[in-house]
């Protein structure tokens, strides 16, 4: 049993722990906590000249002017498709390719096939913008410059063609995320109790059976957490993803166009401060929402992965 | 006890080996095009633009780059600079932050792991942030500006750290320590960090690659060139490669000049830019898939 500490020796047990928290905490103030402040600046009309505190408020009036552009329709419409397409094909493609990944797991090549679904999800959106750009520009792309001529499929320029965008950016996304997600699920898969499967060959049980009726129910706890947190997730997007590998063209904004990038134009490009912040106070609320509910269909569902 | 395939198991599983396989070489492709592309001459370029099969091959984008690559190993520098300090400080701090969290006597622990959590679910959004960093706190333009907003500590990595700490470090370790005498400091660096390696290398490995990959701090806080990374310098060229001619005409001795093979040059500075990543995953690729599932375990 410890002896009663007096209270000098208990700062002298406390300070130091303190201490080693400063430059973490103080980070984690400046970082994260200031600016939810900042949001303020959603509620008035922003002068740099004056700063943040000075400005005038206007109340609710940068909020109205958002909703009232259908701009605020387009990038919420946006963010949320591609999301939820994302969402339900990426994860049938990533349990999918877990799967057979499964299936060669002892194979000695299964490292280097890994690698190299895993390699483009640590290039960054830029790299990547190059890839797409090698593949689509108009002038030197692979397929407007030498596939579409032998097919007889006329001209087409991508980046003012927002039509093929979705496809495009789904393609983009798979190929970056699939990989990375198959992972998780192999992980789940290879946790699975081998003799379920034994049991189910004696009875007869053919292989495809096995999936559907051992590997996928095993695998859905899992699949349907990460399910939730995608959910969480909801009203963002991907900057990189619609900002970058777009290339930032102005005629794809009406497929292309999502909140977070929305907040980046409305800010640095058209300086209209009002309404980008608006538009971010309404992402940070929204998305807080989610993840609330999110969190609250995991506690019914499965309490040990709750977040809190 | 070695189990026996049937049939349509031996089936499923070449199936399997063969689709993974196209799979792989689907993926990799985009990787041996701009390879390919960053080597094929600039006639062949004009006439068939990028493609596996180029009608003639020429080095003169890396020609090129080693001649003039004074703005290349410029941003190269800048990129390695912010990562590794980036990294080395985040490394510090996190876990610094971590241990005190993963003590139960800590009287501010619920405070303090409440407040890590709560940045997680929630936030300001860009706009107030960078009115912060750019205006208030003046660092724009300054190589700062790469490395302290949003990548420096994540809530993430903390509680990642925390869970380690106090799942894996027994706590007798730790009184045992006390009572030898050891005051906290050297309780963490000497029985809790040297007992913490996956986890500390799991969170350097990917704090390392979002400040290598990181472009978005130099969107927003850097329009000076000299402190472009990689990455900045990319997206400069993409969208206009005679920006590569300007800053290299300082470096052009007398009259030699070369021309710049644009189409083929861009894609030998993609390879460039994800040289390092190419070098070090096959090294690193157990390390990061078992960092993913640690992530995904508590995530």
């Amino acid at each position: 049993m410890r002896p009663k500490r007096t209270f000098l020796k208990s700062i002298q047990y406390f300070l130091p722990l303190l201490l080693m928290t400063l430059p973490g905490m103080v980070y984690l103030i400046i970082n994260n906590y200031l600016p939810m402040l900042g949001i303020i600046i959603a509620f008035k009309k922003m002068d740099y000249a004056k700063g943040i505190l000075a400005s005038q408020w206007i109340g609710l009036s940068n909020f109205k002017f958002l909703f009232s552009t259908p701009d605020a329709w387009v990038m919420t419409r946006n963010t949320l498709l591609y999301n939820l397409a994302f969402l339900v094909i990426g994860t049938a493609f990533a349990v999918g390719l877990a799967i057979m990944m499964y299936e060669i797991t002892s194979s000695f090549i299964a490292k280097y096939f890994q690698g190299m679904y895993l390699l483009p999800n640590l290039i960054s959106m830029v790299v990547v913008s190059y890839l797409v750009f090698a593949f689509l520009n108009a002038d030197t792309g692979m397929f407007p410059k030498s596939v579409f001529p032998n097919l007889n499929i006329q001209e087409i320029n991508f980046y003012t063609a927002p039509g093929y965008w979705p496809f495009i950016l789904l393609i983009v996304f798979l190929w970056k995320n699939t990989g990375y997600a198959s992972i998780i699920y192999l992980a789940s898969i290879a946790g699975i109790d081998k003799s379920i499967y034994e049991a189910a060959k004696i009875d007869g049980a053919s292989k495809l059976n096995q999936i559907r009726f051992i590997t996928l129910p095993l695998i859905k706890p899992t699949i349907i957490i990460l399910f939730l947190f995608f959910i969480g997730r909801m009203m963002y997007s991907d900057f990189g993803l619609f900002y970058q590998v777009t290339l930032n063209s102005g005629a794809l904004y009406s497929t292309t166009q999502t909140i977070d990038t929305y907040v980046y134009r409305g800010l640095m490009q058209l300086g209209n401060i009002g309404m980008a912040s608006a538009a971010g106070v309404y992402q940070s609320v929204v998305g807080f929402i989610l993840v609330l509910g999110a969190n609250f269909l995991v506690k019914k569902f499965n309490p040990e992965n709750a977040l809190f | 006890m070695k189990s026996i395939l049937s049939r349509d198991e031996k089936i499923f599983a070449r199936a399997s080996a063969v689709l993974l396989a196209v799979f792989a070489l689907i993926t990799f492709s985009p990787f041996i095009l701009i390879a390919i592309s960053s080597i094929s001459s600039t006639q062949s370029l004009a006439y068939h633009g990028y493609s596996f099969f180029p009608e003639s091959l020429s080095l003169d984008s890396y020609i090129y780059m080693v001649a003039q690559g004074k703005m290349i190993l410029r941003s190269y520098s800048v990129s390695l600079f912010v990562t590794f300090v980036g990294t080395i400080t985040s490394l510090i701090i996190t876990p610094l932050l971590a241990y005190p969290l993963s003590r139960k006597d800590f009287k501010l622990r619920n405070l303090f792991t409440f407040l890590v959590f709560f940045s997680l679910l929630f936030n300001g959004g860009v706009v107030p942030s960078y009115i912060m960093w750019a205006k208030y706190l003046s660092l724009k333009n300054t190589i700062w500006a790469l490395i302290f907003p949003t990548y420096l500590m994540n809530g993430f990595n903390v509680i990642l750290v925390k869970n380690y700490f106090e799942k894996n470090i027994p706590k007798d370790l730790i009184e045992a320590a006390q009572i030898d005498g050891a005051n906290e400091l050297t309780i963490f660096s000497k029985v809790m960090i040297p007992l913490s390696t996956p986890v500390i290398a799991t969170i350097g490995m990917f704090t390392g690659l979002a400040y290598w990959n990181d472009w978005i701090n130099g969107l927003y806080y850097i329009s000076d060139p000299a402190l472009y990374g990689v990455q900045q310098l990319l997206i400069r060229i993409l969208s206009n490669i005679a920006f590569l001619r300007s800053g290299a005409a300082a470096s052009i001795v007398g009259n030699i000049t070369i021309s710049l093979p644009g189409d083929s040059i861009r894609m030998a500075l993609a390879i460039v830019g994800i040289l390092p990543i190419l070098i070090v995953f096959p090294l690193l690729q157990k390390y990061f898939i078992r960092g993913i599932v640690i992530g995904a375990i508590k995530g």
